[in-house]
């Protein structure tokens, strides 16, 4: 039982079932999983469905923050790689081409790699704090994706590109699959490859991978390459769902979010350890959480306070510090009096 | 016995503005425990990144034979290929990583690219065995102590055929048992025909382990000494290292010990960590104006934490026990509370708690005290100027001026600012911990001039040391403290490292 109660993810865990739980009271059938046209439908489908792109996101600035670095332009790699994917769909001939929407897919996961790459040169390359690196971005990423929309609201009708965030494959939603595949591969590349071993090195002291003969800059760069690519599918996905491409607001403060949910998912903002399962949860907290104030009807002008106030109350109870002070109350052990008429003299 | 695994011949490394190696010669014997002594700033490690491939092969002049074979080491892979791995003195290990990760970070147990668990951690396990470290090799290495995280770099070292295997001051954050430990395992490891070449600051180590030892002093090579040979004293390699015979390695002082200035009693402070268990258990101290007192222990014994626990309660919960001053009861619940009544604590780890490492010496100087150096809440900058000149002339604070960064000093420079920052506030009571750690051997003469010279204004002085030859020859009084309790005090004349060394481990079985 102690084993399971100190389990790095069982407070994530907990978080979670308890919100699964306040929705069943709030909203009959939650639970429920129905098949309707060889699809699956029901609350918990959507969860994953609606929280793909932040799985996305908070999966490669887990690996970011492992390095001890921090990515705050995802938000804006997501408003790019959309706007660039939808620009290029609206100027095909036949919007519904597989092989056109492929082209564009590509050419816009290619310039969020590209994106990265930047942070990470700017990161590794010339050693600028990653937080200062990639806020450039963040902002200059905004500006780069209304130029590429010339300001507008870029809609498509594209039914293959529809397919990336809002179509069906094998009766699951098609994003699930993609952050399955996604995830199985780093899954895969950190924990059976070194690489993973590499990046917390790095992250956990970077002067004893040096010595140990790894590439620092390597590592950082690569990192940085793959949180981008990771914001460009999201940014797909996005994008996709709505079948428009919005410079301004899509994937606005996504950066936040994702920071949040590697957080919540106990992978220290320090570096040095990540847990890919633990930000999945973490993730999934944060999509409940977003579920559950429009399903027990938070009024909108509350939400966000209705919000931070959970986050508040999950951090809290992940802290251990916290958790002592509440819970050991009790156990302490009775302060002897201090005052000094009570002391028996000890001779030397 | 003649063959030499290594020479090392006419090596110089010049940085900007510095020579720090001037035509260095080494030779090291084939299986032999080989010294490097010499000062800080003597050219040591300069000397082993050389050799390590850490400033790779045209960054210096000279000639590099190992094995028989020329080498120019482009970088610390080359140099370890050969067989060359070299263990630094700031640890080298990631913290959050396993043993078993941080053991193959780099050279990983893997097939085509994808790592083997099992055998990593089965092999690292080996390696532990041979090491003799009982530790779990999946266990986080920050979950474990500093003596075991060096015997991890040694096995880390094992792990990539270790010719010739260079440590870096690799006792001077152990205490005596890992010590000792550590020491052994290097005769085992000499008696595998694995050759060493330690640099150590500890010399009774140095005489105890070693088969040869060679001095520098300033870049150049001044001797090598054959143990067996030359019959090589402590005071004879310090000769060499500051190149005149010291007579006396502690100042001379007429102790003149008056009233009772500081009194603990009863003094007991419980782990903020591990709920219940006490770390100081019923302590009572006293220190008399002029008095230089000690305070030995082993490491764990409390030291420390009965410092920082009377020092504004900085270590601690649910501390109890009174303290009087001048006789008169008082209460400190702040540093601050601390610093008002003239109580002051000289961090042992000077660079984490004691400095300010990116600042200049006077902002390092002023930091305590900035009540008194200021107006209406104005700190006077011109007054703040004075008195960090005054400390650099008093002290003896070698640098170019006191604006300069507190950082690129010595560690003897900088224990004297922290020592500077603590004497501003004017207290009558100082508690220095290990104040002499890490720092050579005319420095440290320094110090203890610095500490007698506070005795004698007639402030009464705690010191905390790991070792036991400077409480010998420093202290008026020592007090021994075994887990948390206080053991025995015995006073100067009746000292012996024996007889400390039964106090200090009393209560232990």
């Amino acid at each position: 039982m102690s084993r399971i109660l100190k389990h790095r993810l069982f407070w994530p865990v907990v978080v979670l079932v308890a919100l699964l739980l306040l929705n069943l009271v709030f909203t009959d059938g939650f639970f429920r999983i129905e098949m309707k046209e060889g699809h699956l439908y029901g609350s918990l489908i959507d969860i994953f469905r609606f929280g793909a792109p932040l799985i996305l996101v908070a999966t490669g600035m887990t690996l970011v923050i492992a390095t001890s670095g921090i990515d705050l332009s995802v938000g804006s790699v997501v408003a790019i790689a959309g706007a660039l994917a939808c620009m290029r769909i609206s100027d095909l001939s036949d919007q519904n081409s597989v092989a056109g929407v492929l082209s564009a897919v590509g050419i816009a996961l290619v310039l969020s790699v590209v994106l990265g790459l930047w942070n990470g040169f700017l990161v590794a390359g010339i050693g600028i704090q990653p937080i200062i690196a990639t806020l450039i971005l963040m902002v200059a990423g905004r500006g780069l994706a209304q130029l590429i929309t010339d300001g507008q609201i870029t809609t498509v009708q594209s039914s293959s590109y529809k397919l990336i965030g809002g179509g069906y494959w094998l009766t699951l939603p098609f994003g699930i699959i993609i952050v399955a595949v996604v995830l199985a591969l780093t899954a895969f590349l950190t924990r059976r490859l070194a690489l993973g071993l590499l990046i917390e090195s790095v992250g956990g002291n970077a002067e004893a991978s040096r010595l140990a003969g790894i590439s620092a800059r390597g590592v950082l760069i690569m990192v940085y390459a793959f949180c981008g690519l990771c914001a460009g599918i999201a940014g797909l996905m996005i994008s996709s769902n709505v079948s428009s491409a919005d410079g301004n607001n899509a994937g606005l403060w996504i950066e936040l979010d994702a920071i949040l949910a590697v957080v919540i998912g106990g992978t220290p903002l320090s570096g040095g350890r990540f847990s890919l399962s633990g930000t999945v949860l973490g993730a999934l907290i944060i999509q409940t959480l977003t579920t559950t104030i429009y399903s027990i009807g938070v009024p909108p002008e509350t939400t966000l306070l209705f919000k931070a106030l959970v986050v508040t109350i999950v951090c809290l109870i992940q802290s251990p510090a916290f958790r002592a002070k509440v819970f050991h109350r009790r156990r302490r052990p009775v302060p002897a009096s201090t005052a000094p008429e009570e002391k028996v003299r000890v001779s030397a | 016995m003649t063959e030499h695994i290594l020479r090392m011949s006419g090596i110089t490394k010049t940085f900007p503005g510095v020579k720090a190696l001037q035509d260095v010669n080494l030779a090291v014997r084939r299986g032999e425990i080989h010294a490097i002594c010499g000062e800080n700033g003597a050219g040591k490690s300069t000397l082993m990144k050389v050799l390590s491939g850490v400033y790779p092969h045209g960054q210096y002049d000279g000639e590099i034979t190992f094995e028989g074979r020329r080498c120019e080491f482009g970088g610390i892979r080359d140099s370890e290929h050969a067989g060359i791995v070299i263990i630094h003195q700031e640890l080298a290990l990631c913290p959050q990583l396993s043993i078993a990760e941080n053991i193959y970070l780099g050279n990983e147990r893997a097939a085509r690219g994808v790592i083997d668990w099992n055998r990593t951690n089965y092999e690292a396990g080996e390696l532990l065995k041979r090491v003799g470290l009982r530790e779990n090799p999946t266990t986080t290495v920050s979950d474990i102590g500093v003596g075991k995280q060096q015997l991890v770099e040694i096995a880390k070292a094992l792990s990539k055929e270790v010719k010739l295997l260079i440590l870096d001051e690799p006792t001077a954050a152990l205490n005596d048992e890992d010590s000792a430990h550590l020491l052994d395992l290097l005769r085992g490891l000499r008696d595998e025909g694995i050759t060493c070449v330690i640099i150590s600051h500890k010399l009774n180590e140095v005489i105890a382990i070693a088969d040869s030892v060679t001095i520098l002093r300033d870049g150049q090579t001044i001797e090598t000494l054959d143990m067996a040979v030359d019959g090589v004293t402590e005071d004879r390699i310090i000769s060499g290292m500051v190149g005149r015979a010291l007579d006396n390695r502690f100042p001379p002082r007429t102790p003149a010990i008056g009233e009772e200035a500081f009194r603990i009693e009863d003094w007991t402070v419980y782990s903020p960590s591990q709920p219940g268990r006490k770390v100081v258990d019923g302590a009572s101290l006293t220190l008399r104006r002029g008095e230089i007192v000690g305070l030995a222990g082993l490491m764990g014994a409390g030291r420390t934490e009965l410092a920082m626990s009377v020092f504004g309660r900085t270590y601690g919960v649910h501390i109890s026990g009174s303290i009087f001053k001048d006789g008169r009861p008082i209460e400190i619940r702040t540093v601050q509370d601390a610093i008002k009544h003239g109580v002051a604590y000289a961090t042992e780890d000077r660079k984490r708690y004691g400095l300010n490492l990116i600042e200049d010496i006077k902002r390092n100087i002023s930091a305590a005290w900035l009540k008194g150096l200021s107006r209406r809440g104005w700190v006077n900058e011109y007054e703040e100027y004075r008195v960090a000149q005054q400390f650099r002339a008093s002290m003896n604070i070698k640098a170019p001026s006191v604006d300069s960064v507190v950082g690129k000093l010595s560690g003897g420079n900088q224990q004297k600012v922290v020592l500077s920052k603590w004497i501003l506030t004017e207290p009558d009571v100082l508690i220095l911990d290990e104040p002499t750690r890490g720092i050579d051997v005319g420095a440290k003469y320094e110090i203890y001039t610095i500490i007698n010279r506070l005795a004698e204004q007639g402030k009464a002085v705690l010191v905390i040391s790991s070792e036991l030859p400077e409480l010998l020859g420093l202290c008026d009084r020592i007090y021994t403290l075994s887990e948390g309790r206080v053991t025995g005090e015995v006073p100067r004349e009746e000292a012996t490292q024996e007889r400390l060394m039964y106090f200090m481990t009393k209560g232990q079985e």
